[in-house]
């Protein structure tokens, strides 16, 4: 998901850039405070962490291998601030230093890659640790539903972006299908290993994984991989097909519409004007209906996870020790 | 702590862009990054303009082109998702064969594909050409927040450190027969990583200690501290101006 420079519009980029900065500055004052001098050995090491997690290769089965993205699991092992720096910088360095992703794509890259999957995997994570049981081994469980979420959230966030900004007349709902499609699968390979990798560091470490404090340490708190397997599925099948739902449309039947309206005169009129909405005026009401209905979701989705993310995260901070 | 000087994307070389100061090299690639997100789509010869101007940098650092062509494959899916546009966009105007296409979407297409491109040669000749602590100075001198500086320059110190840990235990898997190929069988390697993280962790807490005993206080001194030559800001402001100025004129005529 490291987007090359240009990929969404100017206007986008800046904006996100506002964003980000002012995400990534919020954590790190957010960090100093709990870490004090720590922090920048810690935030280093862990982010060095990530980097080299990023490089591990997981079999997915027949000669196909996933890699770990990772902003979950920073956020449950780190906390979501440190975490969200912690991938941020990564992010960072990938771009100014390995060329992976563009300069000036920094900012939707850095929303998309740290900010929406840390806070928003943190919220879906409190959200998990509320609804199950409360004991160390639901932690893994939890932290696996979150890394699944932050895929899925990162992907929607995309295509949100995608929405105001692009760079190519296609519209918004093909490309939230098909993002949020291959993002499922993608986040069921995050989701089990981000529950495994958790699972392993709460197995030796319990104190280390700040997802799990205030939790007695239980023997045997591994194991609980399959109903995160049938939920991930349940999940899919539920996405699956409530986004073919919304996704309806028949591009040649659009097409057609379009040619009997003489809207596609006026389409080539302004070939290169690049907003989606003038796309959406030209496609008829039912579809921009149907847009509108999945931007919203989507929209209401993504802002919800960071959002109590975020919330979360200020929260719980008189709590824990310094 | 091998890290050292180099990383994988670095070339040894004495050439005029591996000699000029790193924060005048960064300025020059963000000027040229903006130029290349800005494009107009289907603005052909502002797209080729702007290649040239890489070609002349590529060839002032003297680079290996088979060296800048493999590294530059990182956009490869990019690249794979430009060639879908056309056939994914509204308004399909035009067919190959049949299947229909939208002109306007593979103008699209071509100037995603086409900056994409850009961009990531641009940022392989400064990566290329300049050692990692090199950057890091740069950026500090250009004023990046000293902590996301400080952070990332321990982070690529270790980085080695981390990455050979991995290696090991990968080797030390492998060596008792691990081969996993399926889903169901990543949990040892998932436990590599946790263990991996545990040890990262650990050895951050040790490696504080360590500052703290030779007087750390939260800021690092700043030591690779390197002045521009007038020189380095012409050539370097006079190309990525020349970028610019490409894109400002292929707006005003779009």
């Amino acid at each position: 998901m490291h987007a090359p420079d240009g990929f969404l519009t100017a206007g986008t980029a800046v904006t996100t850039g506002v964003v980000s900065a002012a995400g990534v500055g919020v954590a790190v004052r957010r960090a100093r405070e709990s870490l004090s001098d720590r922090m920048v050995p810690l935030a280093g090491l862990t982010a060095a962490f990530v980097f080299a997690g990023q490089m591990v290769n997981f079999p997915i089965g027949g000669g196909v291998s996933g890699h770990l993205i990772g902003g979950a699991l920073a956020a449950v092992l780190l906390g979501p601030w440190l975490g969200t720096l912690v991938v941020a910088v990564v992010v960072f360095v990938q771009a100014l230093m390995f060329a992976d992703g563009g300069i000036t794509a920094l900012g939707y890259n850095i929303m998309n890659m740290a900010l929406v999957p840390a806070l928003g995997g943190w919220a879906v994570f409190r959200l998990g640790r509320r609804l199950l049981p409360d004991r160390m081994s639901s932690v893994p469980l939890a932290a696996g539903i979150a890394g699944f979420a932050s895929v899925v959230l990162a992907a929607a966030s995309f295509s949100l972006q995608w929405l105001f900004g692009a760079s190519a007349p296609v519209p918004f709902d093909r490309v939230l299908t098909a993002m949020l499609g291959v993002h499922t699968v993608i986040g069921i390979g995050e989701g089990i290993i981000t529950g495994l990798v958790v699972a392993a560091v709460v197995a030796s470490r319990p104190d280390l994984v700040v997802g799990a404090e205030g939790l007695a340490p239980t023997p045997g708190a591994r194991r609980r991989l399959g109903p995160f397997i049938a939920g991930a599925v349940a999940t899919t099948l539920l996405v699956a097909v409530g986004v073919s739902q919304l996704a309806v449309d028949d591009p040649d039947g659009l097409e057609a519409v379009a040619q009997s309206q003489g809207f596609d005169e006026v389409a080539q009129d302004h070939p290169l004007s690049g907003s989606v909405f003038a796309d959406y005026a030209t496609e008829g009401v039912r579809n921009e209906r149907v847009s509108l209905a999945a931007a919203g979701l989507a929209g209401v989705a993504v802002t919800l996870a960071v959002g109590s993310g975020v919330v979360l995260a200020a929260r719980r901070r008189p709590s824990s020790p310094a | 702590m091998g890290a050292g000087h180099s990383h994988p994307l670095h070339v040894h070389g004495h050439s005029m862009v591996h000699r000029m100061a790193p924060h005048v090299k960064l300025l020059a690639l963000v000027g040229f990054a903006v130029a290349v997100a800005t494009l107009p789509v289907g603005a052909w010869w502002a797209f080729l303009g702007l290649a040239m101007l890489l070609a002349v940098a590529l060839v002032a650092a003297r680079l290996p082109p088979r060296f800048v062509a493999s590294r530059a494959l990182v956009v490869l899916p990019f690249l794979l998702s430009a060639l879908v546009v056309p056939f994914v966009a509204s308004g399909h105007d035009a067919t190959v064969g049949p299947v229909g296409y939208s002109t306007e979407g593979l103008a699209a297409g071509l100037s995603i594909a086409g900056r994409a491109l850009l961009g990531v040669t641009a940022s392989i000749v400064v990566a290329g050409t300049t050692e990692l602590p090199r950057v890091l100075a740069g950026l500090e001198r250009l004023h990046v927040p000293q902590p996301i500086v400080a952070i990332a320059s321990f982070m690529l110190r270790y980085l080695e450190v981390v990455a050979g840990e991995l290696g090991r235990m990968h080797a030390a898997m492998t060596a008792r027969g691990h081969d996993p190929r399926w889903l169901w069988q990543v949990r040892p390697m998932a436990a590599a990583s946790g263990a991996l993280f545990v040890r990262s962790y650990e050895r951050g807490e040790r490696v504080h200690l360590a500052m703290q005993a030779r007087g750390f206080t939260g800021h690092l001194p700043r030591l690779h501290d390197e002045h521009a030559a007038p020189r380095d800001w012409i050539v370097a402001t006079t190309w990525a101006v020349a970028a610019l100025a490409v894109t400002v004129i292929a707006t005003v005529m779009a």
